[in-house]
């Protein structure tokens, strides 16, 4: 059975909070811890598949972005949560890519929808809007119908003009 | 019928109809079947709700060959540059069925990314409200839309580039249903 003071035991020094997601054990822990947590918990302890790595947004003043990484051990059937936070001010965290490669899609669209970096992604870039898209959608404060003209519609001079709206930017 | 002899003459209206006749019963639709509503657009096209009775034999994957556009499937922001290439590589007369609520409005998706109703950057001949429509929703749309055809007055209009009818369309009330479920459809073959 797992919990995460196991992972205490080797290395005292270890800061982490716990916190429950559903029935699973989870953990926050810093930034410049996170990835050598990550490579423990894969290589000794046994989670060798990332199901899934997301992000949202707290709508706190302080360490405003939470990335959540959910991980789990076949031979246990176990499930944990691992999380970092980080500040809106400097949303970098550090990637997993290198011990997980299926995060990579995974972190992309997280900076895509709520705007934080990875740093050591191979290839941070967007993955559902535009490349000069300005914008990050599911930040809370970023409105449901998007932001006029954000994205131009093509040009339509025979369009009907009864039914244009503003939202063609140029 | 009379006004159209004295103004056009017998000859050309003749022939207006002749034209007419010929291009709303040859209508190569362009599928560009971007997400569920294709596949309602490829049962339109199979056998049991069979287009090509309708004169739409082949579905040109071609926007080159073909006069009308059937957009069928939701189209996003990222999408609509697309789309609008397509339309614009259709040689005229061209027409253009907004198939599905998606096309027509947003459908469910009312969200950043969806454009809510493709009339806002290309002109629609037909709406085609469903989700998706049944095949015979779409097929009665193509019916509407050959009457339209017949309607169309080309060589009183001058040329042959500008496809969009002058007078407002009497037509094109979306589709609510197509023939009624409990009916037995007469469309059944052996």
């Amino acid at each position: 059975m797992f919990s995460f003071s196991q992972l205490q035991e080797r290395q005292p020094e270890l800061q982490f909070e716990p916190v429950a997601v559903g029935d699973d054990p989870g953990a926050i822990f810093s930034r410049d811890q996170i990835f050598a947590v990550a490579r423990r918990l894969k290589d000794e302890f046994g989670f060798v598949q990332m199901i899934d790595a997301l992000a949202h947004d707290r709508m706190e003043r302080k360490e405003r972005f939470e990335v959540t990484y959910n991980l789990r051990n076949h031979r246990t059937k176990e499930r944990i949560f691992i999380k970092v936070r980080c500040d809106e001010r400097d949303p970098h965290v550090p990637s997993l890519v290198p011990i997980w490669s299926g995060a990579n899609w995974h972190e992309r669209e997280a900076y895509d929808m709520i705007g934080v970096v990875f740093d050591g992604h191979p290839d941070m870039r967007r993955m559902y809007m535009p490349e000069d898209f300005e914008y990050y959608p599911l930040r809370k404060d970023f409105p449901l119908m998007g932001v006029p003209g954000s994205i131009p519609l093509p040009h339509h001079e025979d369009a009907d003009p009864r039914f244009t709206v503003a939202d063609r930017g140029e | 019928m009379m006004d159209e002899l004295q103004s056009e003459g017998f000859i050309t209206s003749k022939i207006d109809d002749l034209v007419n006749w010929a291009r709303a019963n040859a209508v190569w639709p362009m599928p560009l079947g971007i997400s569920c509503c294709a596949i309602e657009m490829m049962h339109f096209a199979g056998p049991r709700y069979d287009v090509s009775r309708f004169g739409s034999e082949v579905f040109r994957f071609s926007p080159r060959q073909s006069d009308l556009l059937i957009v069928a499937g939701t189209v996003t922001y990222k999408m609509s540059k697309v789309v609008r290439k397509i339309y614009d590589q259709m040689p005229a007369p061209k027409w253009v069925i907004a198939m599905g609520v998606c096309t027509v409005s947003g459908g469910i998706y009312r969200t950043y990314s969806v454009v809510q109703g493709i009339n806002q950057f290309l002109p629609v001949d037909l709406y085609v409200v469903g989700c998706p429509p049944r095949p015979d929703s779409l097929l009665k749309g193509l019916m509407m839309i050959q009457d339209q055809i017949r309607h169309d007055r080309p060589f009183k209009r001058g040329t042959i580039i500008d496809s969009t009818p002058q007078q407002p369309i009497e037509i094109p009330i979306p589709l609510i249903e197509g023939p009624a479920k409990t009916q037995p459809s007469r469309i059944i073959t052996v």
